[in-house]
């Protein structure tokens, strides 16, 4: 089975979850995430992903507790 | 590289606090659910506290025991239908004060069911008092100089006392970092399949911050548990396959 390529990948944000607790920003490898002056409907300030940094590790997915992050199939 | 997408069992956005720890655990019994093919045939036993918020966001079919007692109400659906995988989820003031009797019974009774006990050392729906998991010296909304041990009695271990059972399945785990985590799906998935095989009882207990209720940012939460609850409470598989491990 051939394997997938990282580019065949692209990481996904529901950014109407984020309670901008800043979790996945300590846990970065990268240092691909910060905390952005963005508000979302429930008045969290939210994180977002700098797409230059992120590997697509999906780190944040692991440690995200509000289902924000997803890494799906699709450039 | 495969994809990580949100499990489906997880119907809703979760209703905890920025940076509880319930909704990492959540995640990953949903994970471990739908991987092991029981999404349809589980059963989840509630009594009180946050963990109760899971009922609306998490797709199996609930119970709700009274103040407690998820253990009784979780063994009675087990014995009456064997083939469901059934799991208790309950914090620790819950299970482990008000509903201690019911959960060490389980134990003792070595009843086929998987016990998921969340510790953040407090009772946080109610406002952040005293439990019986609370470290020494630790501030709560009822020890505001710190728990005196020589008062209330040392914190209570469960592993501690569920060790020297018969039991099947017996880990704490945490999920303080990404790599807390991924070693907590491994405890999870080796406690349901313990119950599936019929391996007798299964516990998982978890480390989890209350930023809300420690009064302190998720950073220092992590720090806490690093710091001052892992040396309390340490890490490990304690009983694997009904043996004792060396951990």
């Amino acid at each position: 089975m051939r394997k997938s390529k990282l580019s065949e990948y692209k990481m996904i944000q529901h950014l109407e979850r984020c309670k901008g607790c800043g979790f996945c920003i300590s846990q970065c490898p990268s240092d691909a995430l910060y905390l952005s002056e963005s508000v979302n409907s429930k008045g969290y300030p939210v994180a977002k992903i700098d797409e230059g940094k992120c590997t697509k590790c999906a780190i944040c997915y692991t440690v995200c507790p509000d289902y924000v992050f997803e890494r799906v199939k699709g450039a | 590289m495969v994809e990580k997408r949100i499990p489906q069992l997880l119907v809703e956005d979760n209703k905890f606090c920025p940076g509880c720890g319930h909704g990492n655990i959540n995640r990953v019994v949903a994970e471990v659910l739908e991987e092991m093919g029981l999404a349809d045939t589980t059963v989840g036993s509630l009594a009180v506290g946050c963990a109760c918020l899971m009922m609306d966001t998490f797709g199996v079919d609930w119970i709700q025991a009274p103040h407690g007692r998820a253990a009784a109400v979780g063994v009675g659906v087990k014995r009456v239908r064997p083939e469901c995988c059934v799991f208790t989820y309950q914090g620790d003031g819950d299970s482990l004060a008000i509903g201690l009797s019911e959960t060490l019974y389980a134990a003792i009774r070595n009843e086929n069911i998987t016990a998921i006990i969340v510790n953040n050392g407090i009772f946080g729906m109610t406002g952040g008092q005293m439990a019986p998991t609370t470290l020494s010296g630790q501030r709560t909304t009822t020890s505001p100089k710190g728990r005196d041990v020589s008062i209330t009695g040392q914190p209570l271990n469960i592993v501690n006392q569920c060790r020297q059972l018969p039991i099947g399945y017996l880990a704490r785990g945490s999920v303080a970092s990404a790599k807390d985590i991924n070693k907590l799906k491994k405890y999870i998935r080796a406690a349901f399949e313990t119950q599936m095989s019929g391996g007798g009882y299964s516990l998982v207990e978890v480390l989890s911050p209350c930023p809300t209720n420690w009064k302190m940012s998720l950073e220092k939460s992590l720090e806490h548990i690093e710091n001052d609850v892992k040396p309390i409470y340490p890490l490990g598989e304690f009983i694997k396959k009904g043996e004792k491990t060396d951990a």
